[in-house]
Formats: structure tokens, C-alpha cells, sequence
């Protein structure tokens, strides 16, 4: 392997951001300066082997690195991570299959709730004997367990569904979502099984099965430093088999045939395609994965309640995929971070700005127009709070100016 | 009785959803927020009339009057300078992408709402002022009395789809209307000003909901920015039930929701021993709109379905 200009410039600047990022571990700017690394790998022209390597160093050594140093990090890339695995998902259904989904969320909840009934106390409400909460070597099994419900549940949904089209359908899953959230909510009475409002807690977390093998190497970590790191991980493999996987499909039989529905159900059925097996699968791919990352949510978060799963995140989830450029899979992993970022970094971070600017009492000298004691700010006036505003003005904007997104889905080339 | 009154509130915003459809074929999801506006516009003007200490020394018909004159007017505007900022530069653009647009719309709207609410007075629930005349109720027989808010609700609502049909079926500019709904290129050809017919009919519509938000902050007393999601998704029910596109689908289709909420409220508990109470009447509402979907495709009224059509 000869080793190119960009790469090593690309090492260069990965290592910079990462030594400032080290120095200065409070600062939001540096650590997204940090991040903005992943991306220029994506687009400097070097080798792609040299970019598979830079990219394992980044996301294996210098992320948890850092995130010991500030563990707020880690939880900024866990996020991020469930959103991509998220977008992924809905970005087959909307974004191959054409299929506008508004109630991708449900499958995500019926993920959550799957670990949560059944890895906490709750299901002895309804199962006799005292056998719950299971232990947590069963989260393995659930996880495979929720993908096997959450496409199950994605046919179901599309069976009587898929019989109406177009805006239609966006309605009708969005009802569906509705109607799984007003349960959840809704059912703890006659039968205590979701708790309702109040939700459910604790959640059991996955066994730390690999602390001999830590202790072994004369590794002690307290286990509150420790979960962060491995939910990291189990999250990043989570991500990797999700993209694997729609690669994978895309350019298979399946994605063709479902890049032909999108483009015109008529003459694909004409031309001997299944469209309604084909959509059915779709749908099923896209809840199997929202279901699978519901599960890894539940058992990070611990606790959970309705209040996760509205159509906020029905939209956010569709903001990233537009955000990114719909059926384009880098152009998914690119919203779902740019997206998360936003509202956990930007948003909060402008809001505390303010507030500091507000307790401070400067003035501000505006010549010719005179003062303004910055202490008057409206308290009201906070960024992080009016998150839908941004998302909509990013939602209109994408929709004049750049309806394919950021990164637009390359046409396939072979003929 | 609350049922018609419901049913008559999802006719009124479910109108503007089927107009819009109706010639565009996009849902407006920021018709719900609309909707919000002419609660807002209804409540400010009161709040207004209050702290100056003017409220009681008009005639309250008047200043329901006013209030709902202010609401349509302000509403259908806000739905036209909608269409010309986020809709028009879409025009012939992919049938997803007027959609997120709108999605859009009705985000930034809502905490739009919120961001000027919170400004202007530190708060964004808002309640409508009492207005005494609205409390007092009238007795039909002994056992049947009916508060006067229901009965202004009805009656207005009545006056309005009565006007709105005699505008669409009867004068010239209603026929443009329904002959761009039918097909905007021979309407062009035919001396149809097709742009204008639009932003008329967002006019119109919007007026509608406005006029819808502004009964509803008389009738449930409370409004906050968010208060647009459930009522506007309940009325799209409404108009996809009745066959979108189709007015007098509309406002079936808001009757026979409203009704089914209303029964379901009151009754679901009844039938099922109390194991569900009236907290399912959303989803009795939902599972309602996915069979009607599933048997008739195209809503009560609407019409057959084309092959073919996208």
C-alpha cells in the first residue's frame, strides 16, 4: 500500500483535532472539529483501504479515548449511532422502496418495549410466577428476537396498508403510530403491561461477560465508565451491520427490484416484479432494524416511557434521511449525525452561550443605534427549546433549494 | 351533542385539507397550524379588548363578530403567503417533496407560535377570556339542555359549508376552481387563471380553518401552539374518510368522525365491561380510518380508483 498526499493529510488533520480535543475536553467547537474528520474521510481521494484503516483508528481508539476524558462524548456517539441505524432503516422504506413512512417510530418503541416488559419487573404483572426480570444474557436474544418482531410486525402493518398508495399510506402509518403510542400509553389497566405514562424502570443491561478478560490484562474500570464504552461499541457493530446489510441489499435482486417500484410500480410490475412481496420486505427490513436499535435504546436509557416515541422522532428520523439525500446510504449516516449534533451540541450550546451573555449584563454597542443591556434578553429566547423550528426551516430549504440532499444516491453504473 | 359539535369542527378544517388536495394533490400538514392561528388571533384580540377594559362595553355578538372576522381573514391569508413562500417554488417537483415541505411548515409554525407567544407575554397556553353570553344554556325539553357555545359552533359552521357550497357549485369563480381540481392544464388552456385559482383556494380554505380555530378556543376555552396536531390529523381522517378531493366528503366524513369519537368516548367503556375506558377513542378513531381505507380506497364518496394513478 503506497501511501497517498490526502491520506496522510487527512492523518494529519485526525490527529490535530484529536490533540485539541484532548487539550481542550470542554469545548464543543474542537470536538466538532473532531468530527468533521469522519466526513472528509468519506470525501478525500485516497485509497480506500487507507480510509478503512483511518476510519477503524478513529471510531475504535481515539473516540473512546476521548470519551473517557468526557464522557458526554460517548453519549453524543451512542446517539448518533442509534439515529443512523434508525435512518438506515427508514431510509430503504422511503428512500428505495418509495414508500413514505410517518410512523417509523412505532417499530422503534415496539423494540424498546420488547427488552423493557421483559427485562424489567413488569412482566411478572402479567406472567405468574416471579421469573422476570430476565437475566441479562437474554438481551442477546432479544436483540435477534426484535428483529424477527419487528419485521414481523412490518407485515403486518404493510399487508392492509400497502392496498392504499401515496399520501395515503403516509396518513395511515402515521395512524399507526398513533394508535401503538395511545397503547402503550393506555395499557395498564385491565392488564398492567406497559405501565403506561409512567413508563418502565430499571431495565436490566447486557452482563459485562468480557471483565475477566479486562482484569486479566490488569484493566480495572469502575462500571459506570465502563457501560458508556460498551454500549459504544455494541452500538458501532449495531451501525456496521446495518450498513453491511443495505449495502448488501441495494445492489442485490431486492434493492433493483425495489429501486424499479419507486421509480414506476406499474411498468415494474409489468416487467414481472412482486411489487407487493417486494414492498412487504422492505417494510420489513426497515421496522427489523428500528426494532433491534429500540432494544439497545431500552437497555441503555434504562428507563423509558411514552414520552420517547412521538411523532417528533417520526420526523426527525425523516429529517435525517432528507437531510442526507433519500436512498443515498452515506447521505443517511451523514443527516442522522449532522441532525443529532445539532440538536444536542449546537442547539445547547448557543442556548448556554446566551444565558451566559445574559448573566454577564454586558452591554451591547450597536454604533449609531445605541445600546442594549444584554441582560434584558427574553429568558424565553432559547434556542434549544424551538428544535422544530430549525428542523423546519432545514426541511423547506432542502425542499427549494436541494430536494436530492446532501450526499444524492449515485445511479448505478453497471449496465 | 358534542359529537356534532365535534363532527362540525373536523367538517371545517377537513375543508381545507380537500380543497388544497383537491387542486394540488398534496395534504397541507400545515393546515393544522392554521387552524392554531385563528385560535390565537381569536384570543389575542380578546385578551387585547380585556386589559384595555373594552371587552364589556361592546355587545358580545359584536365582538364574537369581530373575532371570528379577524380569524378568517388573518388564517386565510397566513395559508396564502404559505403557498407562496413554501409550496409554489415546488411546483412540478416529485409528489414527496411539497409534502416534507409542508412537514417543514408546520414545524417551524409551531414553535413560530410559541417563540412570539413566549416573547410577547411569557407564556404560551393561552385561555380565552370568559364571555358570559358563551356559559348560558338553553333548555329543549326537560332533560336536553344545550350550552350556547355548542349552538354557535353548529349554527356558524352550518352558515359557512352552506356559503362555501353555493360558492364552489354556483359561481363562475368556483367552477374555475373545480375545473383546476379536475385538470389544471385544460383548465389553463381554457382561460383559467391557474396560479390565482390556487391561492384563492388557499384563501378559502385557510379562512375555514381559521374560522375552525377560532370556535375552538371559544369552545375548549384553552390554546397553545401544539394544540393544531391532534385536531388537524383527526380532520385529514375526516377528509380521507369522505373521498379527499370531494367537499361534501368532507364534511360527511367529519360528521361520521366526530359522531364515532363521541360514541366511542362515551360508550367504549360500556361495551367492554370497563376493561377500555374513553382514552381509546383516538385509536377506535384510527383503526376506524384504516378499515375505511382498506374496503373503500377512496373514501366514502370518492371516486373509483384509476389504475395506475400514483
Amino acid at each position: 500500500m503506497k501511501p497517498s498526499l490526502p491520506a496522510f493529510g487527512l492523518s494529519l488533520y485526525v490527529a490535530a483535532s484529536f490533540l485539541l480535543v484532548y487539550l481542550f475536553p470542554q469545548s464543543v467547537l474542537v470536538f466538532l472539529l473532531f468530527e468533521a474528520s469522519l466526513f472528509l474521510l468519506y470525501y478525500v481521494p485516497a485509497s480506500p483501504v487507507a480510509k478503512r484503516y483511518l476510519g477503524a483508528v478513529v471510531l475504535v481508539v481515539l473516540m473512546p479515548t476521548l470519551g473517557v476524558i468526557n464522557g458526554y462524548y460517548l453519549e453524543i456517539a451512542i446517539q448518533i449511532g442509534i439515529y443512523v441505524v434508525l435512518a438506515l432503516g427508514l431510509n430503504i422504506v422511503v428512500g428505495f422502496v418509495g414508500l413514505l413512512n410517518l410512523g417509523f417510530v412505532a417499530f422503534y418503541a415496539i423494540g424498546a418495549y420488547l427488552w423493557a416488559i421483559f427485562g424489567s419487573t413488569q412482566a411478572n404483572q402479567f406472567i405468574p410466577g416471579a421469573l422476570f426480570p430476565l437475566s441479562g444474557y437474554w438481551f442477546f436474544g432479544f436483540l435477534l428476537l426484535s428483529v424477527a418482531v419487528g419485521a414481523l410486525t412490518g407485515v403486518l402493518l404493510g399487508l392492509p396498508v400497502l392496498r392504499v398508495r401515496g399520501d395515503y399510506l403516509a396518513v395511515v402509518t402515521l395512524g399507526f403510530a398513533e394508535v401503538v403510542r395511545a397503547l402503550v400509553n393506555n395499557l395498564d389497566k385491565p392488564i398492567n403491561i406497559t405501565n403506561g405514562p409512567r413508563g418502565i424502570a430499571p431495565i436490566v443491561k447486557p452482563p459485562l461477560f468480557f471483565e475477566p478478560v479486562l482484569s486479566f490484562f490488569g484493566l480495572q474500570i469502575a462500571e459506570a465508565e465502563l457501560y458508556p464504552l460498551y454500549f459504544y461499541f455494541l452500538v458501532l457493530l449495531l451501525v456496521l451491520v446495518a450498513i453491511g446489510a443495505t449495502r448488501r441489499l441495494e445492489h442485490s435482486r431486492v434493492g433493483r427490484a425495489w429501486k424499479a417500484i419507486r421509480e414506476d410500480e406499474v411498468a415494474a410490475a409489468a416487467m414481472g416484479i412482486p411489487v407487493v412481496r417486494m414492498k412487504l420486505l422492505g417494510f420489513a427490513v426497515g421496522a427489523s432494524f428500528a426494532s433491534a436499535v429500540g432494544v439497545v435504546f431500552a437497555a441503555k436509557q434504562v428507563f423509558i416511557n411514552p414520552e420517547s416515541f412521538t411523532f417528533m422522532e417520526s420526523i426527525g428520523v425523516l429529517a435525517m434521511v432528507i437531510l442526507g439525500g433519500m436512498g443515498s446510504v452515506p447521505g443517511a449516516i451523514l443527516g442522522a449525525a449532522g441532525v443529532t449534533i445539532l440538536n444536542l451540541q449546537l442547539l445547547k450550546g448557543l442556548s448556554l452561550w446566551l444565558n451566559s451573555l445574559r448573566q454577564s449584563g454586558a452591554e451591547l454597542v450597536i454604533p449609531w443605534l445605541g445600546s442594549y443591556s444584554l441582560a434584558q434578553l427574553p429568558v424565553q429566547f432559547e434556542p434549544a427549546k424551538y428544535e422544530r423550528m430549525v428542523f423546519g426551516l432545514i426541511l423547506i430549504a432542502m425542499m427549494i433549494f436541494r430536494p436530492q440532499g446532501l450526499i444524492p444516491p449515485q445511479k448505478d453504473q453497471r449496465k | 351533542m358534542d359529537g356534532i359539535v365535534l363532527g362540525f369542527m373536523y367538517a371545517l378544517i377537513a375543508l381545507g385539507y380537500t380543497m388544497v388536495y383537491g387542486v394540488l394533490e398534496f395534504i397541507n400538514f400545515a393546515h393544522s397550524e392554521i387552524f392554531v392561528l385563528g385560535a390565537f388571533v381569536g384570543v389575542e384580540i380578546l385578551l387585547r379588548l380585556e386589559e384595555t377594559g373594552q371587552l364589556a362595553m361592546f355587545h358580545p355578538v359584536f365582538v364574537l363578530l369581530l373575532i371570528i372576522f379577524a380569524g378568517m381573514v388573518v388564517s386565510g391569508l397566513a395559508a396564502m403567503g404559505l403557498e407562496r413562500v413554501a409550496y409554489r417554488p415546488l411546483q412540478g417537483a416529485p409528489r414527496l417533496v411539497p409534502l416534507i415541505s409542508a412537514i417543514g411548515a408546520s414545524f417551524f409554525l409551531q414553535d413560530g407560535f410559541r417563540l412570539i407567544e413566549s416573547l410577547w407575554r411569557n407564556t404560551f397556553y393561552l385561555s380565552y377570556p370568559t364571555l358570559d353570553v358563551l356559559d348560558e344554556t338553553v333548555s329543549l325539553t326537560a332533560n336536553l339542555v344545550i350550552p350556547v357555545r355548542s349552538i354557535l359552533v353548529v349554527v356558524l359552521a352550518l352558515i359557512m359549508l352552506g356559503v362555501l357550497f353555493f360558492f364552489v357549485n354556483r359561481t363562475r369563480i368556483g367552477m374555475a376552481i373545480r375545473a383546476v381540481a379536475q385538470d389544471p392544464e385544460t383548465a389553463a388552456l381554457m382561460g383559467v387563471p391557474v396560479r390565482g385559482v390556487i391561492a384563492l383556494t388557499f384563501l378559502v380554505g385557510g379562512a375555514m380553518g381559521g374560522l375552525a380555530g377560532v370556535l375552538f378556543g371559544l369552545h375548549y376555552s384553552l390554546v397553545n401552539p401544539y394544540s393544531g396536531f391532534v385536531p388537524g390529523i383527526k380532520a385529514f381522517t375526516a377528509a380521507v374518510l369522505g373521498g379527499i378531493g370531494n367537499i361534501p366528503g368532507a364534511m360527511l366524513g367529519g360528521m361520521v368522525l366526530g359522531l364515532l369519537e363521541a360514541f366511542a368516548a362515551s360508550y367504549l367503556s360500556i361495551i367492554t365491561d370497563g376493561a377500555f375506558g374513553a382514552e381509546y377513542k383516538d385509536v377506535f378513531a384510527f383503526v376506524a380510518l384504516i378499515a375505511i381505507l382498506i374496503l373503500r380506497p377512496r373514501g366514502l364518496l370518492g371516486e373509483k380508483v384509476r389504475e395506475g394513478q400514483a
